[in-house]
């Protein structure tokens, strides 16, 4: 049978070869070792030897061509017998075995573990990067502890088992996670006020649960309290609502609390030790001020993020306000707008709550907790008793972060600013 | 240093081949006809299966290395052809041709060339690593050299469990050199060793003569003299002689158990691997010289049809058969599998291939 | 139950498995005649004859070649090295042939033999005759390597390899031949792959071979006793195969690993280790895993300066005392 003879490999590099000339001709016999022609590599020049005895029955390739490694050069076999048709430029034979094709690669961007419900309290540091070993990332996730809250005693402030350990045994985070032991009678005429049942909790309620119980329990809340004059500020906002409407029919109205959140910007501008943060091993200063205010939703609480509100205009900051509550209600918020505060405020003024005390948004240093403004009794300057209009305004502190001397001035400087807004423009 | 004005080759070297002068010696003589035939058979089935290998090389199948031992099949076939029971060989990797003699099949030698699950080594070893332990063969080894203490080891085991035997461990001229084959030497004649250390002399390692590589006082084989070992040279083109002397050196072996050096000159008529173009180093006339007038293979037809042992249709018959055979076996690996993923990292311990109720050793043994 | 020493220990195990089985040969330089150059087979020659205890030339590459070649056909060589500096002249023959034969033959063949002898630096001897080699041997597929640290596990693991039907190798101590310890009188081996937790501990894990392990327990008993610190030493013994549950089972209980080794650091054993405890154990991990090697240079002549080449005492502890911070 007629063999054809294909390009050989005739080095380790070689890919194709030229068939510089023929030494033989069709119908000639040759034995084997016979000097066929030569070829042309990329190394050298080489002799084509016979390897099959036998007659040539046919050129394919005519001297001169340059051809890849395997295509058919010419056909060997018995005289008188008919040349094979050569197949074009060999495939290269498929391995028996398929080589395993590496698996493509997944694009697994590097989300931190985010919250289980959507739209809910984001914990305000991204856990898996916090500086923990993984053993304490390990046991905080077990004990439903925000590692990054937790303060680390291990080299370089890390966190390590024994801060988890520790965090998770401080007595009050032992309260019950399971249903209420105590037995509750229904109502005796059957007609309750709502249903005796067991409401499933959300993963938005599970998580405001679980931070703010730790921060009640892991930070020393200590609290202050001042009373503002709100006339000035009162009088300000309805003569630059005007200005603005004059402007136009869909301006920006600005609030109570725009007012309020630009004041406590710069309130921490000129105490700027109480925006900054307990780190274990020493106390970050935060040179922004990342002000988140409270949402109330109909399942809860969700607390926005303004960034670097002491760089922004009053209608800056309202326009962004306005703009995060819609989303807020929308349940639009990215993970990226709550979270990231260095200050908070809330305000339970719209209520009618004249006063209260709210729990530090960790790792915040204070909360500002603003009532309402409301018409009272006052004694003024010259002792005369007139009406006021009074709005009472807390602080919670962090007692490790926060003196007593601090958050006074702090509120301090709030009331000032409140009373005279004309000082928010220096 | 001067070079010896005489080089100590053997007479029968220097002319073309002719009638041998060992046909009469009693090893030879007393060869039955089918016996003959057998021993011509098995030298033109290595020719055929070694040129079949050019063509499957050259189609790019076979990588690494591949060494033909195209020229020198007379050394293979005359000594091993003399072995017994408990003689055993070893050699370096220009090593298709030994085990074609002591009967691995050309099957599996083809199939493990192509790195096929179904070679002889189950493509774990390659051109250079055939083995036939049941056979006696203990390998195709790749480093230089290296083969020789492993040789004396099988002489020391064979002495050592009582047993009449000898080891052959053939090596090439470039390896006489290595520091491993001194040592060889050295523990061969100082413990009395049944050994046979096989000089396959063709004259060039790899792109070096002899001339530029080796200080030597007018052989390799007479460096024996410096241990107190026998020697001899043997024209390797003649595998009556081979026989003949090769005899000697084994009832030594049997009957002393005391060791031999044999320098055998041969020739390659192919580069020392198929990468390596031998252009630089030997002129095409003297591959010429050898194929025409010195073949051992055309020689030792050419000594059988004047003994009328075989006749040219007989003669052509046996190459058609082996030409035929070396085709199939090309077939044959073509069409193998391949080993597998999970087949690596078998057959690396004995005792993880052989895990039973009575192993002992725990732990992880193949990392990851 | 006999307090024997090491050196003693090895002897036994050498005593015991040539009157066990008439295929094992005891080779090496000054092994037989000098009864050793270190003691170790002392007596050994006049017990069981020239045929068994065979004294070679000094010809490494040869004679291990030799015994290499010999196990091919059932015969089951211990062959010593004076040092195993000196494996190096025989590389090929240990790396590339007794590892690789089997693998290349396609499991044709294996190569039952034992290569043992002193792999340690601290003896003022010099840079080209303190080599620690088990790591660089352990990386070849086809190899086993054991490091005893005491008698008990150096007779008991001597007895597996010689009984293995694989290449073995041994690595011994010269500082550790005189130790002395408790060794059972009856027939028993240390099967290969398998670590011992030579102290337990719930504060810290400290792994170990060969001689850091003596180091290793003398550190952990000054932290306990200076600073109230609890330490579990496990002591790995088999290189190749290696105990990887008896590793991971500790950092499990402890949180803290410390891997001492008289390798030098780059690519010694404990790199090895560390990757194992980082991949199988990430989550269990209470800080970084800490190493002490030895200094890395080519080992120092002066023995004051070897003594802290070598990981000593102090800069266990001291290391110690780091990881638990």
């Amino acid at each position: 049978m007629a063999e054809i003879i294909d390009m050989p490999k005739l080095s380790d590099t070689m890919s194709v070869g030229t068939l510089v000339k023929w030494n033989i001709k069709e119908g000639q016999t040759v034995a084997f070792g016979d000097i066929l022609g030569e070829v042309e590599t990329d190394k050298a020049t080489m002799e084509l030897s016979c390897t099959v005895p036998g007659t040539i029955l046919k050129i394919y390739a005519p001297a001169g061509s340059q051809l890849p490694v395997g295509a058919p050069i010419c056909a060997i076999g018995k005289k008188g017998e008919a040349a094979p048709e050569p197949a074009a430029a060999p495939a290269p034979k498929a391995p028996v075995t398929a080589v395993p094709a590496i698996p493509e690669k997944t694009d697994v961007s590097c989300i931190p573990a985010a919250p289980s419900s959507s739209g809910s309290v984001a914990p305000q540091s991204d856990a898996s990067r916090a500086k923990a070993s993984p053993y304490a990332k390990r046991m905080a996730e077990k004990a439903a502890l925000n590692v990054a809250a937790l303060a680390g005693t291990g080299p370089g402030g890390r966190v390590v088992g024994r801060d988890v350990a520790a965090a998770a045994s401080a007595p009050a985070v032992a309260a019950p996670s399971g249903p209420l032991n105590v037995a509750v009678a229904p109502p005796a005429d059957g007609k309750g006020i709502q249903p005796d049942a067991d409401v499933p909790v959300g993963g938005m309620r599970q998580t405001i649960a679980r931070r703010l119980l730790e921060s009640k329990v892991t930070v020393p809340h200590f609290y202050l309290e001042v009373e503002v004059d709100a006339a000035p500020l009162m009088a300000m906002r309805e003569s630059l609502n005007k200005r603005l409407a004059e402007a136009g029919t869909d301006a920006i109205k600005l609030s109570v609390n725009d007012f309020i959140l630009k004041a406590s910007a710069e309130a921490l501008r000129r105490v700027p030790a109480v925006n900054a943060s307990w780190a274990g091993t020493s106390i970050r200063t935060h040179g922004a001020v990342h002000l988140s205010f409270g949402v109330a939703l109909e399942d809860g609480l969700v607390t926005p993020v303004i960034r670097d509100a002491h760089a922004k205009t009053l209608k800056d900051i309202a326009v962004e306000a306005k703009s995060l509550i819609g989303k807020a209600r929308s349940k639009k918020l990215t993970p990226n707008e709550m979270s990231g505060s260095t200050f908070t405020v809330t305000n339970l003024g719209m209520y009618g709550v004249t006063g209260f005390f709210g729990i530090i948004n960790v790792p915040n240093a204070a909360i500002l907790s603003v009532g309402a403004t409301i018409k009272k009794p006052v004694v003024d300057a010259q002792d005369r008793l007139v009406i006021g209009h009074r709005m009472v305004i807390g602080l919670s502190g962090d007692h490790r972060v926060v003196d007593g001397a601090n958050g006074a001035q702090f509120l301090q400087a709030l009331k000032q600013l409140l009373e005279e807004p004309a000082l928010m423009l220096i | 240093m001067a070079k010896p004005a005489v080089l100590t080759h053997p007479e029968s070297l220097k002319r073309p081949a002719g009638p041998s002068e060992y046909a009469k010696d009693p090893v030879n003589a007393s060869m039955s006809k089918a016996e003959k035939i057998a021993l011509y058979t098995k030298m033109a089935r290595i020719r055929h299966f070694e040129q079949r290998c050019i063509r499957i090389y050259q189609q790019g199948k076979i990588g690494g290395f591949l060494h033909l031992y195209v020229g020198q099949e007379a050394v293979a076939a005359g000594t091993i052809s003399l072995l017994g029971k408990h003689d055993h060989i070893i050699t370096g990797y220009r090593d298709h041709g030994h085990g074609l003699m002591v009967g691995m099949g050309m099957n599996e030698c083809m199939a493990e060339l192509t790195g096929r699950v179904t070679g002889c080594s189950q493509g774990k070893g390659g051109s250079m690593h055939y083995f036939a332990p049941d056979k006696n063969y203990w390998g195709g080894h790749g480093i230089v050299g290296g083969q020789a203490p492993l040789g004396t080891g099988l002489a020391y085991a064979v002495k050592y469990m009582g047993l009449k035997g000898s080891c052959l461990a053939y090596m090439g001229d470039g390896a006489v050199n290595q520091g491993a084959v001194h040592e060889a030497y050295n523990l061969a004649a100082l413990w009395d060793l049944p050994m046979i250390f096989v000089i396959e002399n063709n004259g060039y390692s790899m792109g070096t003569s002899q001339e530029r590589s080796t200080a030597h006082p007018g052989c390799l084989a007479k460096r024996a003299e410096g241990y107190g070992m026998a020697w001899d040279v043997i024209n390797g083109h003649d595998v009556y002689e081979v026989r003949a002397k090769t005899a000697i050196a084994l009832k030594r072996a049997h009957e002393e158990s005391k060791p031999t050096v044999l320098e055998i000159f041969t020739y390659r008529y192919f580069g020392h691997s198929m990468a390596d173009p031998d252009k630089t180093y030997r002129d095409k006339e003297e591959i010429k010289e050898y194929r025409e007038k010195k073949d051992p293979v055309l020689a030792f037809e050419q000594e059988l049809l004047r003994e009328k042992v075989l006749t040219p249709e007989l003669s052509q018959e046996i190459n058609d058969a082996a030409m035929a055979e070396a085709d199939k076996a090309a077939v044959f690996a073509d069409e193998s599998p391949d080993p597998t993923v999970a087949d690596i990292t078998k057959h690396i311990y004995w005792e993880e291939d052989n895990r039973g109720p009575d192993t002992t050793s725990r732990g992880t043994i193949i990392f990851e | 139950m006999a307090v024997i020493s090491y050196r003693e220990a090895l002897r036994a195990a050498m005593r015991e498995e040539l009157k066990r089985d008439d295929k094992v040969v005891l080779m090496g330089e000054e092994v037989a005649q000098f009864n050793g150059a270190y003691k170790v087979t002392e007596g050994l020659l006049k017990e069981f004859g020239p045929k068994r205890v065979v004294d070679t030339p000094i010809s490494e590459a040869g004679f291990i070649g030799l015994g290499i070649g010999a196990s091919m056909l059932g015969i089951r060589p211990v062959m010593e090295l004076m040092f195993w500096s000196f494996s190096y002249v025989a590389f090929d023959q240990i790396v590339n042939n007794a590892g690789n034969i089997r693998y290349m033959s396609g499991g044709l063949i294996n190569c039952p033999i034992v290569i043992r002898g002193p792999a340690n630096g601290g003896t003022n001897v010099g840079a080209t005759h303190s080599h620690t080699p088990e790591a660089i041997l352990a990386s070849h597929p086809g190899i086993k390597v054991v490091c005893p640290a005491t008698p008990y596990d150096a007779k008991g693991l001597l007895k597996a390899a010689i009984r293995d039907n694989d290449p073995v190798y041994v690595m011994e101590n010269t500082i550790l031949y005189n130790d002395k310890g408790e060794v059972p009188d009856e027939d028993y081996i240390v099967p290969l792959g398998v670590a011992d937790v030579k102290r337990e501990g719930t504060d810290l894990t400290i792994v170990a071979h060969g001689r850091a392990v003596i180091t290793s327990l003398k550190a952990a008993e000054i932290l306990e006793k200076e600073h109230g610190v609890s330490v579990e030493v496990v002591d790995l013994r088999s290189i190749r195969p290696l105990d990887e549950e008896t590793i991971l089972a500790s950092v499990r209980k402890t949180h803290r690993a410390l891997l001492v080794e008289e390798n030098k650091p780059f690519c010694g054993v404990d790199a090895q280790v560390a990757y194992l405890i980082q991949s199988k154990a990430f989550d269990e991990l209470d800080a970084p895993i800490h190493r002490v090697s030895s200094i890395d240079a080519p080992q120092i002549y002066c023995k004051r300066m070897e003594d802290q080449q070598l990981p000593d005492v102090n800069r266990v502890v001291r290391e110690a005392l780091k990881v638990l911070a």
